[in-house]
C-alpha cells in the first residue's frame, strides 16, 4: 500500500510533464540563438484548438489529433520564423520581447473571435476516461498517458540529439554558434527546424492541455508564466534541465496546492527567485 | 619621449614594477589559454606583447583587468595585489586598457563619452541634482584630452556617425580620461587604413613618460619603432622576451610566426 | 581645431539641456482639457497618473535598458500604501503621497540587490517574478488589502485642507498633474546631471562602462530605487483620486501595459512615456464599448508594427521627421 503522498507526486509530474512538453522546444531555441519568443504558449494554444476543432466539429479521434497538432502548429511557426523572427536575431532582448508579446496578443484576440472565451469542452474517449488501481492508488489514465508521452518525448529527444547528425548539430549551434557556421553547419537551417520541431512539441503539449488544465484564449499567457520559470530555471539549450525544471515546478505546484493551498503561486515564484539567484543560467545552463 | 626603460629582468621587488603577473592561469574547460604567465612591468616601460594569432594575448589583458578570473595566479598592481578586487575598482587605482574591437558609447559625442569617464573618476557621476554643464573642470579636463588626440574639431559628432580612425582614437582618449598609471593597448591601430594610421602612432607616442604601457600589436615596424622590450606569447605561455634586437634575432619566434614548430 | 559650432564644450553641454519650445507647447497644452473637455478631466487625471508611471519605466528601461515585465508592483505598493494610510484614518493625501513614495522606492531598493546583479532573460524572469509575488502575496493578505474585493472605505481630506476632491475631476486632475510636472521637473534634471550621462553609458555599452571605472551595480540599484518611488507616487495619486485600490494595479497586465505605452510614445526621451500613455488611454477610452480582446489585437499589431518599422516610437519617428530632438 503505497501512501497519498505519492498518488499527490504522481499527479505533480504528470503535470510536470505537460510543462515538459509545452517548455522544451523554447529552451532549445532560447539556448541556439538567444531569441526570447513571447509567443511560444500561443503557438501551443493554436495546438490545443486544432485538436478542439478536429475532435468536436470532425469527430476525429483524440490520438489522432495529436499528430495533426504538432504538424499545424510546426508549420504556423515556421511562417512566422521566416517572416519575422530571423531578422530579429541580432535585436535588442526588448525587441524581441514586444515583437513576441504583440504575436501573443494578436493570437489571443483572433482566437476569441473564432471560438469565444469560454473554456472548450473536449469529450475523451471513454478509454482514457476513468482511472486505474495500484497499489492502493487512484491513477487516472490519463495522467498516466501523459508520463508516457511525456517520457517518450524525452527519450526521442535525447536520443536524436545524442546520436543523429542532425543532433549534433543543434547540439554545436547551442554550444557555439559562430564556431559551428565556421565548421560548415548551417545554422540557420538548424534553427529553423529546431524552432519548428519545438512549436510542434508545444502544439502537441497544448492538445494535451485541454483535458488537465481546459483551453481558453487567455492559456497563450497564463502558461507562458510557467514556462518561462521552467525555461529559466532548467537551463538554457538544455533538455535534461527541462525535464528537471518541469517536473519539479510540476510537482511543487499540485503538492503546494494540495498541502499548503494558502501560499497558492507565491511558492512556484519563490523558488523560481531564489533558483535564478542561485544559478543565473539555469540549473543546467552553461554561460 | 620615454624614459628609459629598466633591464628586462627586474628583481623580486615589487616595488619597481607598476604591474607583474604570477603563474597567471586560465581554462576555458580543457582548453588552456593561459599558462603560468608571469611578467613584469617596470615603471615608465613601453613593452609589447606579440604572438600569433589564438596566442592568448587579449585573453592576458582581460585576465589583468578582471573581465576574466583566473583559474590560478596572481596580479599585482605596484604593491596591491589586485587579483579579486572588481575591474572598476582595478581601473579607480590606475590600470586602464583599450579595447581590440570599438567599445564606445555608439549614441554618445566624444565630448560626453569621455566626460563621462572623468566624472567617474572624479566621483561626481552619482550626482543627479546638478546640470552636467555647472562641472567645468570635468569638462574642460575632458575636452583638453580630446584636442590632444587630435578630436576637438570632431567632439560634438555621435560616435557612431565617426571614421574608425576617430573611433580608434576616441577609445584611447576615454582610457586617458581615468588618468592610469598602466595603459594596455590592445592593437590600437587595428584596422584603421594607412593614412589615418600615423594619428594614432603619434597619439601612442605622445603619451606620457609617467605612464607604463604594454601593447599588443602585429605590425612589426611599430613594435620596433616604440617598444623597449618584446614579449612572445605563443599558446597562452611566453616563449621568449627580450630587447627588440634579441627577438628580432631569435629563429624560434619566426618559426612560431611562420608556423613550421608547433607549441602550446 | 575649431569647434563645429562656436560654442565651448561648457556652453554646448548648457545648451542641450535648455528648453525647447515644442516642450513648452506639451506643457500648455496639459492645460486644454480645462477648456476643452470639461467632462473628462476623471479621464484626464486618469492619464496624468498613468504618464508619471510611464516615466518611471522610462527611467530604467529607456534610460538604463533594463527590460522589467512587474513594474506594476511598485506601483500597487504606492496605491496600497497610500490606500490604507487613507482607510485607516489619514487621509491627508501629501503625507500619504510621501509615504507611498518612501515604501515604494524601499522595496525597489531591496529588489535592486538583485536586479542589478543580472541581464538578459534571468533578469526579465526576475523582474516578471517579482510582480507575480508581489500580486499573489496581496491576493493572500486579503485583511489588510481587501483581496479580491478590493480596498474599500479610503476617504480622502481635503487637498491642502481647502480643495475637496469632488466629482467632476476637477481637483483630481490639478492635483495629479501638478503632482507630474514636479517629479517630471525632477526627472529632467537627473538625466541633464552626470547621473544621466552614466546611465546612458550603461544604455549605449554597459561593457565599457566598467573599463572606465564606474560602479554600473551602485548606479542601476539608485535609478531602480529613484523610478521605484516614483511609480509608488502614481500608484498612490490613483489610489487617491479613485478612493478604491484593486489587485489589478499589482498586475501583469499593467505591467504589460505601460511598457506598450512606452514603446509606442519611444522610450528614452523622456516625453516618450508621456505621449505613449496619453494616446493609448484615450485610445482605449474612445474604444471601450469593443471587447478587450479586439483591444489586444490592434495593440499587438501596433506592437509588431513599432519593433519592425518604427523602432523608436511615435517620438522617434518624429525626430526623423523633423531632425532637431536629440535621444538624450
Amino acid at each position: 500500500m503505497l501512501p497519498p503522498i505519492i498518488g499527490v507526486l504522481f499527479d505533480g509530474f504528470a503535470y510536470g510533464m505537460l510543462l515538459f512538453l509545452l517548455s522544451v522546444g523554447q529552451s532549445v531555441t532560447l539556448g541556439m540563438m538567444n531569441f526570447i519568443n513571447l509567443a511560444h504558449c500561443a503557438f501551443a494554444m493554436v495546438g490545443g484548438y486544432v485538436t478542439v476543432m478536429l475532435v468536436n466539429r470532425y469527430g476525429w479521434p483524440f490520438f489522432a489529433t495529436l499528430p495533426v497538432a504538432f504538424i499545424v502548429t510546426a508549420l504556423i511557426s515556421v511562417v512566422f520564423e521566416r517572416v519575422l523572427y530571423r531578422r530579429l536575431y541580432r535585436a535588442t532582448d526588448l525587441d524581441q520581447v514586444l515583437l513576441t508579446i504583440g504575436i501573443a496578443f494578436i493570437a489571443v484576440a483572433v482566437a476569441a473571435y473564432t471560438f469565444g472565451t469560454e473554456q472548450q469542452p473536449l469529450q475523451l474517449p471513454t478509454y482514457l476516461r476513468g482511472s486505474i488501481t495500484f497499489l492502493g492508488l487512484n491513477l487516472v489514465i490519463y495522467r498516466l498517458i501523459l508520463v508516457g508521452i511525456g517520457i517518450a518525448a524525452t527519450l526521442i529527444l535525447v536520443g536524436t540529439l545524442e546520436y543523429t547528425r542532425f543532433g549534433a548539430q543543434v547540439r554545436a549551434a547551442v554550444d557555439n554558434q559562430r564556431m559551428a557556421s565556421g565548421l560548415g553547419i548551417n545554422v540557420d537551417r538548424t534553427f529553423a527546424v529546431t524552432f519548428a520541431l519545438g512549436s510542434g512539441l508545444a502544439g502537441l503539449g497544448g492538445g494535451l492541455a485541454i483535458e488537465i488544465v481546459g483551453l481558453d484564449p487567455l492559456f497563450a499567457f497564463t502558461y507562458l508564466v510557467y514556462v518561462l520559470i521552467v525555461v529559466s530555471v532548467g537551463g538554457l539549450g538544455s533538455i535534461t534541465g527541462s525535464f528537471a525544471a518541469a517536473a519539479v515546478l510540476g510537482i511543487s505546484d499540485i503538492a503546494g496546492k494540495y498541502y499548503v493551498p494558502q501560499l497558492g503561486a507565491f511558492l512556484i515564484y519563490l523558488v523560481m527567485i531564489t533558483l535564478l539567484m542561485w544559478r543565473p543560467t539555469g540549473l543546467f545552463g552553461r554561460r | 619621449m620615454s624614459t628609459p626603460a629598466h633591464p628586462a629582468r627586474t628583481t623580486a621587488d615589487n616595488r619597481a614594477l607598476a604591474l607583474a603577473t604570477r603563474g597567471l592561469s586560465k581554462s576555458f574547460g580543457s582548453l588552456p589559454v593561459a599558462r603560468d604567465v608571469e611578467i613584469k612591468l617596470p615603471q615608465g616601460a613601453r613593452y609589447a606583447l606579440i604572438g600569433p594569432n589564438g596566442a592568448g594575448k587579449t585573453t592576458l589583458i582581460n585576465l589583468m583587468t578582471g573581465m576574466l578570473t583566473p583559474n590560478a595566479g596572481q596580479i599585482f598592481l605596484g604593491d596591491d595585489d589586485i587579483t579579486a578586487t572588481a575591474p572598476e575598482e582595478r581601473v579607480r587605482r590606475g590600470l586602464a586598457r583599450t579595447f581590440q574591437i570599438n567599445t564606445l558609447f555608439a549614441g554618445l559625442n566624444p565630448l560626453e563619452a569621455v566626460t563621462l569617464a572623468v566624472a567617474e573618476r572624479r566621483g561626481i557621476a552619482g550626482n543627479f541634482w546638478q546640470n552636467t554643464a555647472i562641472h567645468k573642470e570635468a569638462i574642460e579636463e575632458a575636452h583638453d584630452i580630446l584636442v590632444r588626440l587630435r578630436l576637438g574639431d570632431c567632439c560634438y559628432q555621435i560616435t557612431r556617425e565617426l571614421p574608425y580612425g576617430r573611433q580608434r582614437l576616441l577609445e584611447i582618449a576615454l582610457a586617458l580620461a581615468t588618468k592610469p598609471k598602466v595603459l594596455l593597448l590592445d592593437e590600437p591601430a587595428a584596422g584603421v587604413p594607412q593614412e589615418e594610421s600615423g594619428d594614432i602612432f603619434e597619439a601612442v607616442a605622445g603619451l606620457s613618460g609617467d605612464l607604463t604601457l604594454l601593447f599588443i600589436e602585429h605590425d612589426m615596424h611599430v613594435v620596433f619603432r616604440f617598444a623597449s622590450h618584446i614579449i612572445v606569447l605563443v599558446g597562452g605561455a611566453i616563449f621568449t622576451e627580450g630587447s627588440p634586437a634579441e627577438i628580432a634575432a631569435d629563429p624560434g619566434v619566426r618559426e612560431v610566426y611562420l608556423g613550421k614548430r608547433k607549441h602550446g | 581645431m575649431t569647434a563645429s559650432t562656436t560654442l565651448t564644450p561648457q556652453a554646448y553641454l548648457q545648451a542641450q539641456s535648455r528648453w525647447q519650445p515644442i516642450e513648452i507647447i506639451f506643457w500648455l497644452a496639459t492645460l486644454l482639457p480645462y477648456v476643452l473637455f470639461p467632462d473628462y478631466l476623471s479621464l484626464a487625471s486618469q492619464i496624468a497618473i498613468t504618464a508619471l508611471f510611464a516615466l518611471s519605466l522610462d527611467l530604467i528601461l529607456g534610460y538604463a535598458g533594463i527590460v522589467s515585465l512587474g513594474h506594476a508592483a511598485f506601483f500597487g505598493v504606492g496605491a496600497y500604501t497610500a490606500g490604507i494610510i487613507a482607510k485607516y484614518g489619514w487621509g491627508e493625501p501629501l503625507s500619504g503621497l510621501l509615504a507611498a513614495a518612501v515604501l515604494a522606492g524601499l522595496t525597489g531598493y531591496a529588489s535592486s540587490f538583485i536586479i542589478a546583479r543580472f541581464r538578459h532573460l534571468a533578469l526579465i524572469m526576475l523582474t516578471l517574478g517579482f510582480g507575480l509575488l508581489l500580486a499573489e502575496l496581496a491576493n493572500s493578505a486579503s485583511w489588510l488589502t481587501g483581496g479580491v474585493d478590493g480596498l474599500q472605505g479610503v476617504k480622502m481630506w481635503p487637498l491642502l485642507g481647502m480643495f475637496e476632491f469632488d466629482l467632476y475631476g476637477y481637483v483630481a486632475y490639478t492635483y495629479s498633474l501638478i503632482v507630474l510636472f514636479a517629479v517630471f521637473l525632477f526627472a529632467r534634471r537627473l538625466i541633464n546631471s552626470p547621473f544621466g550621462l552614466a546611465l546612458r553609458g550603461i544604455r549605449e555599452n554597459a561593457v565599457r562602462m566598467p573599463a572606465i571605472g564606474a560602479p554600473s551595480r551602485a548606479h542601476i540599484q539608485t535609478i531602480y530605487t529613484i523610478a521605484a518611488a516614483i511609480a509608488g507616487i502614481a500608484g498612490a495619486l490613483l489610489a487617491q483620486t479613485t478612493e478604491t485600490v484593486s489587485l489589478e494595479t499589482l498586475g501583469f497586465q499593467r505591467s504589460a501595459d505601460v511598457l506598450v505605452m512606452l514603446v509606442l510614445g519611444g522610450a528614452g526621451r523622456l516625453y516618450g512615456g508621456l505621449i505613449g500613455a496619453a494616446i493609448f488611454m484615450v485610445a482605449r477610452d474612445q474604444f471601450s464599448g469593443i471587447a478587450p480582446q479586439y483591444w489586444y489585437f490592434w495593440i499587438g499589431v501596433l506592437l509588431v508594427m513599432v519593433v519592425m518599422i518604427l523602432p523608436n516610437g511615435i517620438i522617434g519617428g518624429l525626430s526623423k521627421i523633423y531632425g532637431r530632438w536629440k535621444r538624450k
